[in-house]
């Protein structure tokens, strides 16, 4: 029975994105008369493919393994560096031109070290618990950016030279510092945005339905109990950050070489806090409700361009206003006579 | 050795301004037993109406910054009270998210009001330089004065909570909640009082870091109070000592990190040094070890 | 009371004096042994020389006032503290330096006297969880859906309803923990506890907050449980009227330190723990 049930929520999901790319597609073609995308909105497409992976990916460790990570956008930016080295040493070394393989590449070189990364970060990181590790995450993302700032690289044909603090490197200045990455060759296209979106579905929704999936999660619903089930925490903890740091890797990399310019300053801790407000808003834990939330939230300031000013103020709201309206007894009471929840289904445990 | 002596000096003012936040976060923390993340902006508040009083209305610098602490107070209690306070029982996940949100919503309203763009703060303080060394060591009256305000305020608090009526329910709500509650405490008042004492001495910080690094932006409290959180813990959360120690402490690491070693990256010792104490001892320099009940 | 059959089997086996009840079988290798046994809180000694023996398939009890020290016992037992003197042997293994898991892993199990169940996951999951050590693919098999995760997915449903049905429980296989009531919630941990394998299970007042009817068909589980999976099992309980009826031995504690070992009719006419629980007579 919930093994069906929750086969047809993932299909549900799966449709859903599939049957947005499609009728984007389609309107992008003029396979559509009368509906046509504005310029901004088609700007928009492939930062909404980037939103819904960095939500997804962060509800994987907010929702599903029960910690508050505030330095998502520090994998981010790991990705995105070293997604945007990558293909342009494949370039200068081997004249190698193919876009879309490129951007493959490049997408699975920002996971792998951002993984990396993940893994280095989350040794020390998830020893903590609570409030500590949230901040410690979001020292861990300041961290990052500070060093990307500092970080040098340069092309000359097949060699790559990496600088820290030193800018004076020989060939092309590919990373430049705090000025960031520039002459960046867009490579990132909508229709190779979608495929990361369907690639961390199926990691994400397999993972949760799975035997390392279940662990994670009582680990968030009960350490102790899990730990005395024979349950290895800080593997199954270390698994879930490290499979969100990749996929927000893979994320920077698209995100990175869909502009010319790349500066470190924007992975800030602004960026972390916008993928929450999608996590949050969207329902923590709720894999859909995310990828909902960051394509809505994506698209909203730029079809209300007035509301721009307010963009900001109104999250924040909104954010306090979710948290009240889903944790505080009083608001949760309200709710819950407003609209009677199947109550049924919990019923069925008074028959012993 | 001067430069040294000099860099010191700016290490110790700055962790004297760390080491107020620190209070507010360390109090709040150890009754609430929660992050206010919103802290950091409460300070960039005070130092917002500060500036409105002296530039604007007019007001003499001793009179503002009460206004400032009046305001803040205000704003602190309202926060605990909107925001906070419904989610007693709920998750620190959701508390922390809640306090996150309050943060941006102060950034953001104060974006709307007063701009993005940085406004130079006027000094507040008056007094002179002091020149030692035959001038070679200039510690300005800023520093003068937030040292001297870091030193009244610790006296003033650690007799509050050890001599006074309201301040043993202080700590006896940071102890247990719920006993303090069977005793005849009002916790409410108590936790209401502790973030109006948090929040009051955050538009001091406020003042007195705008008065040393002049440039008002909205987000102009979130880094320091990142830092003095960080402080906070170095020292020993819930701890009064221990905030002193801490944000001094963690002022002349940032400040002598940035001169001898890199400009960049300063905020990175500072980190580097939460992440270490939390790891090496969690419950900071003076924090007592607590045990976890199964 | 109801009158519970009693295993009785009794050869004569020279046995060490930490056995509860000593002309007891104690099989030659018994499956806890804690020698010395003691922590220290900050100086306050919550546990001292505490010593033990179980034998395989004997239901113990371990009973003494609030405050006693007996879920100590526990967490010293299962490694969530770690002992400052002495030593724990499960199935005659050294767990010295073994933390909660590979203790779980080396034969011994647990529930909780506040109930610890994942309450956000369905009452499958949570068993589940306690056969995650029998099932056997990894992170990529998962993701990936290769073959063994069907197979092992499908075993591992099985294994679950069929632990469930101890207590019948397979209808409620897809309610969320959290939502049962509280009975049940407690059988759910007995059941997830049993769902890992283990030689020797520890219940924390399983009967807290049953009523008579419902502790007396928990006692007849117990030794059902006992029976079927041929296991050991060391209570903690205040009700007497289960530890009088079930356990074979006894131990009494309190100030964290054995006062009395025997059966039930020792113990009942103990001195010594009359006086624990009543206070001290008056002499006349």
């Amino acid at each position: 029975m919930k093994n069906k049930k929750t086969f047809r929520s993932n299909l549900i999901t799966y449709l859903l994105v599939i049957v947005a790319f499609v009728i984007c597609q389609l309107v992008l073609e003029g396979a559509i008369p009368g509906v046509k995308m504005t310029r901004s909105l088609k700007g928009q497409l492939v930062p909404i493919c980037v939103y819904i992976v960095m939500a997804v990916s962060l509800n994987l460790t907010v929702g599903i393994s029960g910690e508050l990570s505030l330095g998502h956008a520090g994998f981010m930016s790991v990705g995105a560096f070293s997604g945007i080295v990558m293909s342009s040493w494949l370039v200068s070394a081997f004249q190698f031109e193919n876009e879309t393989i490129r951007l493959i590449i490049a997408m699975v070189t920002g996971g792998v070290f951002a993984g990396a990364a993940g893994v280095l970060i989350g040794i020390p990181v998830l020893r903590l618990r609570g409030d500590y590790l949230a901040i410690v995450t979001l020292a861990f993302g300041e961290i990052i950016r500070n060093v990307m700032n500092c970080l040098y690289f340069s092309l000359d044909g097949k060699a790559l030279y990496i600088g820290f603090n030193n800018p004076s490197l020989p060939g092309k200045l590919l990373v430049n510092g705090p000025a960031g990455a520039t002459g960046v060759d867009k490579i990132s296209t909508f229709t190779m945005g979608f495929a990361p979106i369907i690639f961390t579905l199926f990691v994400v929704l397999n993972l949760i339905n799975s035997r390392s999936g279940r662990a994670i999660m009582a680990i968030r619903d009960n350490r102790i109990a899990a730990e005395s089930m024979g349950i290895n925490v800080t593997k199954y903890k270390m698994m879930a950050f490290v499979t969100s740091a990749v996929l927000a890797g893979m994320a920077g990399a698209l995100y990175g070489l869909n502009y010319s310019t790349v500066v470190a300053s924007k992975f800030r801790f602004d960026t972390s806090i916008l993928v929450l407000v999608f996590v949050v808003l969207g329902g923590i834990g709720n894999i859909r409700g995310s990828i909902i939330a960051a394509t809505v939230l994506t698209i909203l300031p730029e079809v209300l361009r007035a509301f721009s000013d307010y963009r900001m103020l109104v999250y924040a709201i909104v954010l306090i206003v979710v948290m009240l309206a889903t944790n505080s007894p009083l608001l949760r009471n309200l709710v819950e006579r407003i609209r009677p929840k199947k109550k049924a289904e919990a019923k069925g445990g008074d028959a012993v | 050795m001067i430069s040294f002596l000099s860099h010191l000096v700016n290490g110790i003012s700055l962790g004297s301004v760390y080491a107020i936040i620190a209070l507010g976060y360390s109090m709040v923390y150890g009754i609430a037993k929660m992050l206010n993340f919103a802290h950091g902006d409460v300070i960039m508040v005070g130092a917002y109406i500060t500036f409105c009083a002296t530039q604007y209305w007019g007001l003499p610098p001793v009179v503002s910054v009460l206004a400032a602490m009046l305001v803040c107070t205000v704003l602190g209690v309202v926060i605990e009270r909107l925001a906070y306070k419904p989610l007693r029982a709920a998750t620190s996940l959701a508390v922390l998210i809640t306090a996150i949100g309050m943060s941006y919503f102060l950034q953001n309203a104060a974006q709307l009001i007063w701009g993005a763009n940085p406004k130079s703060f006027p000094s507040v303080i008056t007094l002179p330089t002091l020149s030692l060394m035959g001038g070679q060591l200039l510690i300005s009256g800023e520093t003068m004065v937030t040292v001297l305000a870091n030193v009244i305020i610790m006296i003033v608090l650690t007799i509050f909570t050890s001599k006074t009526k309201m301040g043993r329910a202080m700590r006896a709500v940071s102890e247990d909640k719920g006993a303090a509650e069977l005793m005849g405490i009002n916790v409410n008042a108590t936790i209401s009082l502790t973030f109006a004492i948090g929040s009051a001495l955050a538009a001091v910080a406020g003042v007195l870091l705008c008065s040393a690094y002049p440039a008002l932006m909205p987000t102009t409290g979130s880094m320091p109070g990142i830092k003095a959180f960080t402080a906070a813990v170095f020292g020993g959360i819930g701890s009064i000592p221990g905030a002193l120690v801490g944000g001094l402490l963690l002022g002349v690491i940032e400040i002598l990190g940035k001169a001898y070693i890199s400009m960049e990256l300063g905020d990175a010792f500072v980190f580097a040094v939460l992440i270490i104490v939390l790891l090496v001892k969690p419950t900071g320099l003076l924090g007592k070890k607590v045990h976890e009940k199964v | 009371m109801t009158q519970i059959k009693r295993k009785s089997d009794t050869k004569m086996v020279p046995v060490p004096s930490m056995a509860i009840v000593p002309e007891r079988d104690i099989d030659k290798a018994p499956v806890l042994e804690a020698r010395h046994l003691g922590i220290e809180f900050g100086g306050l000694k919550a546990v001292d020389d505490f010593n033990i023996i179980i034998g395989k398939t004997e239901i113990a009890g371990l009973i003494g006032p609030n405050g006693a020290g007996k879920t100590t016992v526990f967490n010293l037992l299962t490694k969530v503290y770690q002992p400052t003197t002495g030593t724990v042997l499960i199935n005659g293994k050294d767990t010295h330096g073994m933390n909660t898991v590979q203790a779980n892993k080396a034969g011994i199990a647990r529930t909780f006297q506040n109930i610890r169940l994942f309450n956000n996951m369905t009452v499958e999951e949570n068993v589940r969880i306690g056969l995650h050590n029998q099932v056997k693919y990894g992170m990529f098999s998962g993701i990936l859906r290769a073959p063994s995760y069907w197979k092992q997915e499908k075993k591992q449903h099985e294994k679950s309803l069929d632990l469930l049905s101890i207590f019948d429980m397979q209808d409620m296989a897809d309610v969320k923990a959290g939502s049962l009531p509280y009975g049940a919630q407690r059988r759910l941990e007995i059941v997830r506890a049993l769902a890992t394998n283990p030689s020797l299970l520890l219940l924390d007042e399983p009967a807290a907050g049953m009523n008579p009817h419902e502790t007396e068909e928990l006692m007849e589980n117990i030794i059902k449980i006992r029976d079927q999976f041929q296991i050991a099992v060391l209570l903690i309980e205040h009700d007497m009227n289960l530890v009088m009826g079930i356990c074979e031995g006894i131990c009494v504690l309190n100030y964290g330190r054995i006062i009395a070992k025997g059966t039930a009719d020792e113990i009942q006419q103990n001195p010594v723990v009359i006086e624990a629980y009543l206070g001290k007579q008056k002499e006349a």
